[in-house]
């Protein structure tokens, strides 16, 4: 049905894309998976006719007897949303916050002429059938959760049954058990109106759990593609096994502990208002353990962690650091033994310092030391970069060697404590396997002790000798990783674990 | 909602209670007493009493600040010193010129900055953005009262379709409005050109949003997603301008109004300065006031009308 031959693009020269090639069929899924940067979003903006501006495509892409990339903007506007439709992966910001999700899913009916109440009738429908029975046509996005939000693109998306949806990263930005639900909905759309479906992903266990077909992108070229579990079965092209083996790090190995506590919450409560966000959690975390820290968005584990931090009150409940008094109450000298790595690495420095003033910041908890220089250099090095950085500004390194910067920026200060909030969320896998090790490596050398929070399960599972699982402001389950990955005891943490997108173990075994 | 709308008239009525307690204190501190200015350099002492106690400018501070805004609040705006007939009267007659001189400018401004903006934002960086910029930078950049000597010299003087100046009153209104169309037009100039560079400004902004890529998606041409999704999330900048520029055009006439004889609130303002009238400075002054805080509120609830997300507060 829609064939892509040759596809190539190029900026000042530099390839973008490279001879992408593959077919779609009606009724199959297709998956496209690749790490940021290897051309998934612009090969799909091109089957849109969406480049940003000065960008051409060459090559083809045919859909039954037309050439898209040879279409006119004007001849576009009939193909787009009527026979190829796309979803985005952020669904905070897709829709139109000013418009009731009535209008916007209407909007592209009355795009070919039908009366309002008719395409009323039809957006009704089209919320219904994405699971959104109980949504009024006149609410707004701000008023709708992730998960719903997402469920209004789809809607708006396949109301004039296209022939090819488009889904972009759909789940990235969602909790594991949204993302389950939204992906089973794509499923079953794609089977009751045989349309095709093209996602783009940088997971590989959504591709394994959804797609007919898989292509693996890497550098703007299609490196290998074809039925998804013979090829992951497979493993024939080593870029595909090095993706396969970052995406699944090894479950850590427990490490004997000695009982020496560095942080202890006991009983701790935040509440705003009405809202009780944190309901008396207690959590102990001796020096060289990694205590991870799981559960879904507004469950509380961000305030517990700013609570933990000092950087929010806590209504009960008591934090000690080292045996002192922690939380609000630390001094500046101990706020200089918990530091913290969040998740973003372009957003949390200032772009216009250099590394070397972001990596000494923390300096203005203790005083900054005559060596400030040499302990930049050497915290620095003990993340895999070097003095030769210090000059550099942030623009200037890829997300991991960022939050690698960014880890730095921790250690300076020696702490006891390193708290990674998400920190390895929004990189790459492959990235992300480095690291992990890098994070492990620490930790066995300076005996740091970690409270990793994440909603990863399987990250979790490699970093982290004991789990926490946090729902509603409240730990329901705890125990050691492997215990609780393996033999979960509360629903809730059986809900997550199988909600997870995974790889069918069987289609890893060596073949 | 409606609490949010009440704790904003009580807040409200506050600035005006301030701002009415600033206006008199200021003036009383102005140097140059009205009596001693009605009556000259020779006048006796016992007749500067007499006419102090008939204009009510005797009485402790207290007394008088009570009396000027008990009387505002039944309508009595005191009595002019230098025309001897009451404030509310003068008022009365100079508003019926300046606030339709503000509509009108505001709708010219509306007209013009809309179009304008939308063309530069959804052109941006081709010619028509080129020239939208270059002629709202010389439109900021020329000075008012000059654009409105040109525009007289040309309209009035050469072609003779309106008249230079002055103002017929409303008993014809298609001559009112003539009257007030070359004003309108050299008020509105500058205001159009800043609001027409805000719009551009802040449609480009939501056109970068993801819920545009969206609307392209769905299908809707560059145009449509523009006018459709862009005008509106556009709109909370824009009505922050408009609101300054209401107020602006209702107080900040002043120059315009001298320029073709309109006899409105600012020429008032002007002569009580000028004439130590500071009953009328006083009352016009705070019937500024209270309309650039009117205003403000109104803005405010067209923020919410504009955007929902506002709503919940």
């Amino acid at each position: 049905m829609i064939a892509v031959r040759d596809l190539s693009l190029s900026i000042h020269g530099q390839p973008l894309l490279r001879d992408v090639s593959f077919d779609l069929a009606p009724g199959r899924i297709t998956g496209l998976v690749g790490e940021s940067g290897s051309g998934k979003s612009m090969t799909a903006l091109a089957m849109i006719g969406l480049l940003p501006v000065p960008l051409r495509a060459e090559g083809s892409i045919r859909l039954d007897d037309r050439d898209l990339l040879a279409m006119t903007e004007r001849e576009w506007l009939g193909v787009r949303g009527r026979d190829i439709a796309m979803i985005f992966q952020e669904p905070m910001t897709a829709l139109n916050p000013v418009q009731t999700i009535g209008a916007q899913v209407s909007e592209t009916l009355r795009l070919n002429g039908t009366p309002r109440t008719e395409a009323l009738r039809i957006a009704r429908g089209g919320l219904d059938r994405v699971g959104l029975e109980h949504i009024a046509l006149d609410r707004y996005p701000h008023q709708l959760s992730g998960g719903q939000r997402q469920r209004v693109c789809i809607a708006l998306a396949i109301a004039r049954r296209p022939r090819l949806l488009i889904a972009d990263e759909p789940t990235t930005a969602l909790d594991v058990t949204t993302q389950a639900q939204i992906l089973d909905l794509l499923r079953d759309l794609v089977r009751e109106d045989g349309m095709s479906l093209l996602l783009i992903t940088h997971d590989l266990g959504v591709v394994a759990g959804m797609a007919d077909d898989v292509a693996v992108m890497r550098q703007g070229r299609i490196v290998e593609q074809g039925a998804t579990e013979p090829l992951f079965r497979a493993r024939a092209h080593p870029y595909t096994r090095d993706l396969l083996s970052a995406s699944q790090p090894p479950p850590r190995v427990p490490r004997a502990v000695a009982d020496d506590l560095v942080l202890t919450a006991r009983d701790v409560t935040r509440r705003y208002g009405a809202l009780t966000a944190v309901d008396g959690v207690s959590l102990t975390l001796n020096r060289g353990e990694s205590l991870g820290l799981v559960g879904e968005s507004g469950c509380g584990k961000s305030t517990l962690t700013r609570a933990l931090l000092g950087l929010e009150p806590v209504q009960g409940g008591t934090i000690d650091l080292l045996g002192r008094p922690g939380g609000l109450a630390m001094t500046r000298d101990d706020r200089a033994r918990i530091s913290v790595v969040f998740q973003d690495p372009y957003g949390s420095f200032d772009p216009r310092w250099t590394v070397a003033r972001l990596v000494q910041e923390p300096f203005h908890l203790t005083g900054r030391p005559p060596d400030a220089r040499d302990r930049a250099v050497r915290a620095l090095e003990q993340v895999g970069l070097s003095a030769d950085d210090l000059s550099k500004y942030p623009h200037e390194f890829s997300g991991g060697q960022r939050q690698r910067i960014a880890i730095a920026r921790a250690l300076i200060t020696e702490p006891d404590v390193l708290v990674l909030d998400e920190a390895v969320s929004a990189l790459d896998v492959r990235v992300r396997a480095q690291v992990l090790d890098l994070l492990d490596d620490l930790q066995a050398r300076l005996g740091l002790s970690y409270l990793f929070i994440s909603h990863d399960l399987t990250v979790v599972r490699a970093i982290c000798d004991n789990v926490l699982v946090m729902q509603a402001g409240r730990i329901v389950e705890r125990g050691p990783a492997a215990r609780v990955f393996d033999a979960p005891e509360h629903d809730y943490t059986r809900v997550l674990i199988d909600a997870a997108p995974a790889i069918p173990p069987r289609w890893l075994e060596a073949g | 909602m409606t609490r949010a709308i009440l704790k904003r008239l009580i807040s409200m009525l506050l600035s005006l209670l301030a701002a009415s307690l600033a206006i008199f204190v200021m003036l009383q501190a102005v140097p140059g007493h009205p009596a001693d200015f009605m009556l000259g350099l020779n006048a006796q002492p016992d007749t500067i009493a007499a006419l102090n106690a008939e204009l009510g400018l005797e009485g402790t501070l207290r007394e008088r600040y009570l009396d000027w805004v008990g009387g505002m609040l039944r309508g009595d705006f005191g009595t002019s010193y230098t025309y001897r007939v009451p404030v509310a009267g003068l008022i009365a007659d100079r508003i019926w010129v300046s606030a339709p001189l503000a509509v009108y400018a505001l709708v010219l401004t509306l007209l013009v900055a809309i179009p304008a903006g939308l063309l530069a934002a959804s052109r941006r960086g081709r010619a028509s953005d080129w020239g939208v910029m270059g002629v709202t930078q010389l439109g900021i950049a020329v000075p008012n009262f000059w654009f409105a000597m040109l525009l007289v010299l040309l309209f009035a003087v050469k072609l003779r379709w309106v008249s230079a100046g002055g103002f017929p009153g409303w008993s014809d209104p298609a001559q009112a409005i003539k009257a007030l169309t070359l004003p309108a037009i050299a008020l509105a100039l500058p205001q159009a050109s800043i609001l027409a560079r805000v719009l551009r400004g802040a449609l480009i902004d939501t056109l970068e949003q993801d819920y545009m890529r969206t609307a392209r998606a769905k299908g809707l041409s560059r145009r449509a997603t523009v006018v459709r999704h862009g005008l509106r999330n556009a709109a909370i900048p824009m009505l922050t301008i408009l609101g300054l520029q209401f107020s602006f055009l209702l107080a900040g006439a002043i120059i315009i109004e001298k320029v073709f004889f309109l006899p409105g609130l600012g020429q008032l303002i002007f002569q009580g300065i000028t004439q130590r009238d500071l009953i009328v400075v006083q009352s016009v002054t705070m019937l500024l006031v209270f309309a650039v805080i009117a205003v403000t509120f109104a803005v405010e609830l067209a923020y919410t009308l504009a955007d929902p997300r506002l709503r919940r507060a």
